[in-house]
């Protein structure tokens, strides 16, 4: 017989159950196939009702973060042949309220994305006309943010944070770290514009620091050293009104 | 239809190495805070006469004393070496164009602690 694999996949069906629970479904093992094949298998051949979210299959759309072994991964990423042959336990990423099944709620994600301003804020009168062409950068100011700029918004980094979960008024690492990615931009003139909210309590002062939001992400974006970086320029900033009161204001 | 708010155990901390590990280093905290505290004691009683002074240093050769200033020594260093090893992260410095590596932040942090240790030791032991 064919080598299988366990999957214990956490179930929550709004109209049937409360709370939820735990379904063990086993499929075949394959060396090839990731998480997320195994979940398109339970959905395809032995339970429809199985609902989840994925898109590309390859690590780019961000749609399929899942809880694997208690972990915040791409599904389409982690491969059964890690664990097998082992029981794979499947969650919902952890800090959402779940809608249904690996279904999160990521209204509150969305909404905090839109808050940070992620685009290219330009002085007042400073905005060129379209048919004056882009505004230039050199390569050397475009590698001072690039790593920030390639976030897939997979809110694994929401999942990995012990803050975000026991507090969700948390800005939050993909967020804040995007904020700081046009903060950085050289383009950009619109800090002043997020600070009030990169430097709330809510922004930049929750984190503690704990460090897992850039041990998880699947694209080395390291939110938790832009944050971190944020909290120094803030400081910065604090100081030099401090000291400086009469100093040219942000 | 609602959605399910998952609980947070108070024991969230324990369910992952990586999450034990940063409890340990908010732990270390307590330990450099108390130490910063004896040593104001330690200059206090300083202040209080030859006696006083004399009384509190052999009261720290007690065994208790001693595995306490040991426990203490390891999350110092626990704390040094998690937050030097994170500097370099915070700290991204440029020298016009190019970014400095980030071995060489960490590194003066590094030798900073060297120097000053040796200054210490050299205080301490008279010489």
């Amino acid at each position: 017989m064919a080598e299988t694999i366990k999957l214990e996949i956490f179930r929550y069906r709004p109209e049937k159950e409360s709370e939820p629970t735990f379904l063990t479904y086993e499929v075949p093992f394959l060396e090839d196939w990731v998480v997320l094949d195994a979940i398109n298998h339970i959905k395809d051949e032995i339970d429809g009702t199985l609902s989840y979210r994925w898109s590309c299959q390859m690590g780019v759309c961000g749609s399929c973060g899942v809880m694997i072994n208690g972990v915040p991964k791409l599904s389409c990423a982690a491969f059964l042949k890690d664990y097998y042959p082992d029981k794979i336990r499947v969650e919902p990423l952890t800090g959402f309220p779940v809608e249904r099944d690996l279904v999160s709620q990521i209204d509150d994600f969305m909404t905090k994305l839109t808050k940070i301003q992620p685009y290219i804020i330009r002085k007042r009168g400073e905005e060129k006309p379209l048919d004056e062409g882009e505004y230039l950068q050199t390569p050397a100011e475009l590698a001072r943010f690039k790593p920030y700029s390639m976030c897939i918004n997979c809110m694994l980094c929401y999942a990995a944070c012990p803050v975000y979960a026991l507090d969700s008024t948390f800005i939050g690492p993909a967020a804040i770290a995007l904020g700081q990615r046009y903060n950085m931009d050289s383009r950009d003139h619109g800090r002043s514009a997020r600070q009030e909210l990169i430097a709330s309590h809510e922004g930049i002062w929750e984190c503690t620091f704990v460090g897992e939001c850039s041990a998880v992400c699947p694209k080395d974006v390291d939110p938790a050293a832009a944050i971190q970086r944020a909290k120094v320029s803030s400081t910065v900033d604090w100081f030099k009104d401090v000291l400086i009161p009469w100093g040219k204001k942000k | 239809m609602s959605a399910y708010h998952r609980p947070v155990p108070n024991t969230w901390w324990l369910k992952r190495t990586p999450y034990v590990l940063f409890m340990l280093r908010e732990l270390t905290s307590i330990f450099v805070a108390g130490y910063c505290v004896f040593l104001l004691i330690l200059v206090y009683k300083l202040t209080q006469g030859a006696d006083a002074y004399g009384n509190f240093i052999d009261a720290l050769k007690s065994p208790s004393s001693i595995a306490l200033h040991f426990i203490t020594l390891a999350f110092v260093l626990y704390h040094t070496i998690t937050w030097f090893n994170l500097t370099p992260k915070i700290l991204v410095l440029y020298k016009g164009e190019e970014q400095i590596p980030k071995a060489l932040v960490a590194g003066v942090f590094y030798t900073g602690w060297v120097v000053v240790s040796i200054v210490v030791a050299l205080l301490v032991l008279g010489m």
